[in-house]
């Protein structure tokens, strides 16, 4: 008989259970201590380009990680298969590589007190994300696509207009009887127009609106109102010659540099020496307001659970606190190695052990507008896209491919690209000059526009 | 190549991938087209199904133990329906029949029509036989694989008593693919995978550097026993760190750039690789668009894009649409001579599909993708090419890179580079992007050195949120005009 006749439906298990049977079989088995993290979710995605419909997508996906340990040593393993072997063989596999891991003292589940979960509704999930009928979900993209291509006769080509739903479902069990989970949605439209000029050159650029429930996303219209925006004023970019200038960046590429702070600020690059910041904790790294926070609490948030990859309730954690260190992002391993408590930031993919993951991350706003900070930049670069990932954390050496506006006497005028920015983040964290009033969640990591002075423009 | 008798025990691999499908999961070819059948249902042109069925472990050694290991099966099945420009996708990752009959129900909903029937009985295709191993290195004992990390951890710490963190890692998969297709496609692949991984940081009493090194292939257990040793990477990655102590400041602005021979390679992939996949030049939103026969590199530049180089990383025998991979000229002389297609694209725009048509997963619609890109070598020796420089730079290891489709520009980032200072290479160079514009960057090239070299096979192209692994590289080049992003002036 073939095996599939085993292979249940998701629809037909009880995910709790089965994580917490999977532990109990793994301790059963001679593991000291497990956890399991159970996965289910379904995705919907349409494009929609020069307003036919291009790639439709739906489809549902499911796995399994378990991870034990064998007094101080650790191993894991991940499945999709569902079945009694299939399951089976998750089990004994990691009870079986177990056997070949080093004993490290700081390996193990976080301590029983640790354990919990959020209280209340946090906002995670609308059944809305799952309400249109697929016509409908089409006819978004489609708008979207024709608000980009109506805003402008300077758009004559598209990537297209993409509409996404998805909503998942998440379970952890550990063998210290904890039991949780929480079911999270997400629904997304974009626009990505090409504009052409009269010489044929093409820009693109793009527009989108994410929320977890589709009452809280923004019309179609707006967002390829805003994506056609964004393509044409990059028509008849160029170069500009090498210089030391003010640099503002956009909230979009502002949010990319605060990434590369959350990085540097992981426990496990910082115990391996491997960030620069690394050994900083406590002193002054960035100016007096410059106030960077992870808030895994905040409810409907992009990164909010109600706990994090090892079942330790998710937190805000001030990280900079006006430019002072105060604390780097933890799980249970990196926290022991470096003689702190978990921040509740453990990340749990299905297969490895836990890493690191932002709850909320952004750098507390300041009061002035976009428009301000830019009338108070006599020459410089308005930074709207970056090109390429040119950030070595060890060092804090930067240098990116970027795309913007020059800035002239306070006004944008031309648009640049083909040019890179490079300083180092050291530095960059304590020139930031100017920070915006216009914080805005698009993603789990946020930042208002900044203005950082000292950065090197190479061009001509 | 250095392994023998591969061919006879490739073979066997292929009986077992085979049956993999039709015994582990009880598929028999009826089914497969009874799932064409109803993938077809609604009118679609063409339909095809894509098994896989991947096993994956990785270990790794940091700070001298060895602190995970994890090993993973990921298995599923995804549908495709092509209608006009249309093509609809559903997967599922249980591979019971009713399960996949409702993927294909989904996905067939992209056409509107009567419906069509698939062709009777398959064609299989002759493939290539690329992967030289006695046994895939999934299959190998884990203790064997963990003896060779544990050698480059000791090995990358006895370099320099300034090594003060190694991490080391090592990760392979085996991934069993069946594709079949309502023309009559049927393939199947068992594509080996195997990487190695050494990350050392330096520190002296001012600075902290990191070093990285890496490589591998579809390969086994013995390529890392016998010809890329840990040895030979953790050197490398050790090496790196310590130069890196003493990098100065980048320069900024436009001047002349050596690549060194490998690597490097990423400037063929980011400049005009992507800018020739045919979906963006069939949408007309690629720079190289209706630049077929015009000249995009000086007459020095030959590139091309091979498939079908045994072992290497970017290699597969047959692309995820069932089609045998190819060695595709891009560029010859400096001329614009093919784009990379796979099926939809070859069909809408009446080219050859070459084979490129690629995909993360199960769970991902396939689209043309690079397999290995390479510049032919030319005839410069590359201290010629050194020599020939008055100031500018000498970058020989990289990051990685990301480029603008419709605008052309790119960049790549240089963890490896030096000064280049009359004729001289001097200074190490902290870390800094190269940036410039794919359709004209190419034809800067003047020099171009005899010593091609393919990467070590560390490659991994993303491309709207897909990862595949791909090769690169270029002999030795130098471009007498391109931005180097530092800082000092």
């Amino acid at each position: 008989m073939p095996a599939n006749t085993e292979i249940l439906s998701s629809a037909d298990i009880d995910l709790r259970e089965l994580a917490a049977d999977v532990v109990a079989r793994a301790i059963k088995g001679g593991a000291t201590a497990a956890d399991a993290v159970v996965r289910d979710g379904a995705e919907f995605s349409t494009v929609v380009r020069m307003g036919e419909v291009e790639t439709l997508k739906e489809a549902g996906s499911r796995g399994i990680g378990l991870r034990v340990f064998a007094g101080k040593r650790a191993a894991s393993t991940y499945s999709s298969d569902f079945s009694r072997d299939g399951l089976e063989r998750l089990i004994r596999g990691a009870l079986d590589l177990v056997k070949i891991t080093s004993e490290d003292p700081c390996a193990g589940l976080p301590q029983l007190s640790e354990l919990g979960s959020l209280p209340g509704d946090l906002k995670l999930y609308h059944e809305d994300v799952y309400s249109l009928p697929p016509e409908q979900r089409i006819e978004y993209a489609r708008r979207a696509e024709k608000a980009s291509f109506d805003s402008d006769p300077r758009i004559k080509n598209s990537e297209g207009g993409a509409f996404d739903a998805s909503a998942g479902r998440k379970v952890l069990a550990n063998s210290l009887g904890f039991l949780g989970d929480y079911q999270r949605s997400y629904c997304s439209i974009l626009s990505a127009p090409i504009a052409q000029d009269e010489n044929g050159a093409m820009q693109r650029d793009y527009w989108y609106s994410a929320a977890r429930s589709l009452a809280r996303l923004e019309m179609p219209e707006a967002v390829g109102r805003e994506a056609a925006r964004r393509t044409v004023r990059r028509l008849g970019a160029r170069k500009v010659p090498s210089a030391k200038v003010p640099i503002v960046f956009d909230r979009t590429v502002a949010a990319s540099v605060l990434g590369n702070i959350f990085d540097a600020a992981c426990g496990d690059l910082i115990y391996r020496q491997s960030s620069f910041l690394a050994g900083r904790l406590g002193e002054k790294i960035a100016g007096d307001h410059v106030t960077i926070i992870d808030d895994g609490a905040m409810p409907g948030g992009f990164g909010t659970t109600p706990f994090d990859g090892e079942g330790v309730p998710r937190r805000k954690t001030i990280v900079v606190e006006n430019g002072t260190l105060k604390s780097y992002l933890l799980n249970t391993y990196t926290a022991r190695k470096l003689g702190l408590s978990t921040t509740g930031n453990a990340a749990r993919g299905l297969a490895g052990n836990p890493g690191i993951s932002e709850g909320n991350f952004f750098l507390q706003p300041g009061n002035h507008s976009p428009q301000q900070i830019i009338a108070g930049v006599k020459r410089g670069l308005f930074v709207t896209e970056f090109l390429g990932m040119g950030v070595n954390l060890v060092t804090g050496d930067f240098s990116r491919g970027a795309s913007g506006l020059w800035i002239e006497d306070g006004e944008l005028t031309f648009p640049v690209e083909e040019v890179t920015v490079a300083g180092n983040l050291k530095d960059m964290l304590n020139n930031i000059s100017e920070i915006g009033s216009d914080l805005e969640f698009r993603s789990s990591t946020a930042c208002p526009t900044l203005r950082i002075d000292g950065m090197t423009l190479a061009g001509e | 190549m250095p392994f023998k008798g591969a061919d006879s025990s490739n073979r066997e691999i292929m009986t077992q991938n085979q049956s993999l499908f039709f015994q582990k999961f009880g598929i028999t070819p009826n089914d497969l087209q009874r799932y064409l059948g109803e993938a077809l249902s609604a009118g679609g042109e063409y339909a095809d199904l894509y098994f896989e069925y991947l096993t994956s472990t990785a270990i790794s050694v940091d700070e001298g133990i060895v602190k995970s290991a994890s090993q993973g099966i990921s298995a599923g099945c995804g549908v495709r329906v092509l209608s006009g420009e249309r093509t609809g996708y559903a997967y599922t990752d249980d591979l019971a029949p009713e399960k996949i009959l409702r993927a294909a129900r989904t996905a067939a909903l992209i056409a509107r029509g009567p419906g069509q029937q698939p062709i009777e009985g398959f064609k299989h295709a002759e493939a290539h036989r690329l992967y030289q191993v006695s046994s895939p290195s999934a299959d190998a004992d884990i203790a064997a694989k963990l003896e060779l990390v544990m050698r480059a951890d000791r090995v990358a710490r006895a370099y320099d008593s300034r090594i003060v963190q190694v991490r080391g890692g090592y990760a392979d998969e085996l991934r069993q693919i069946l594709v079949v297709g309502s023309d009559g496609t049927f393939a199947s692949d068992v594509q080996p995978m195997a990487r190695f991984s050494v990350i050392c940081i330096a520190k002296n009493d001012k600075n902290t550097a990191k070093g990285q090194a890496g490589g591998g292939g579809r390969v086994g257990l013995e390529f890392f026993q016998a010809e890329k040793t840990p040895e030979y990477f953790a050197q490398d990655a050790a090496r790196q760190a310590i130069i890196q102590l003493d990098a100065r400041e980048a320069p900024a602005g436009e001047m002349e750039v050596v690549l060194g021979p490998g690597w490097p390679g990423i400037l063929l992939h980011e400049a005009i690789g992507h800018g020739l996949e045919a979906d963006f030049n069939r949408k007309g939103t690629s720079a190289f668009t209706g630049l077929i026969g015009k000249r995009v590199a000086s007459d020095k530049c030959t590139v091309v894009d091979n498939g079908t180089l045994p072992s290497r990383r970017g290699s597969i025998n047959v692309d995820d649409e069932g089609a045998p991979t190819q060695n595709t000229v891009l560029i010859e002389k400096g001329i614009l001579k093919a784009y990379l297609s796979d099926k939809l694209s070859s069909k809408l725009m009446g080219l050859p599909d070459t084979g490129n048509g690629r995909r993360e997963s199960y769970e991902h619609i396939p689209m043309p993708r690079m397999t290995n890109t390479y510049m032919l070598a030319g005839e410069d020796a590359p201290e010629d090419i050194i020599r020939s420089v008055k100031r500018g730079v000498y970058a020989v290891n990289f990051g990685g890179g990301q480029v603008d489709i419709t605008n052309g520009k790119f960049v790549f980032s240089a963890s490896e580079a030096y000064m280049i200072e009359n004729g001289k290479v001097t200074a190490p160079l902290k870390n800094c992007s190269l940036i410039g514009n794919g359709p004209d960057a190419l034809t800067k090239v003047s020099m171009v050195g005899n010593d091609l070299q393919l990467d070590e096979g560390v490659g991994t192209c993303g491309k709207d949120g897909q990862s595949v692994p791909v090769g690169v590289g270029i002999p030795t080049l130098k471009l007498d005009k391109m931005t180097v992003g530092g800082t000092a002036s």
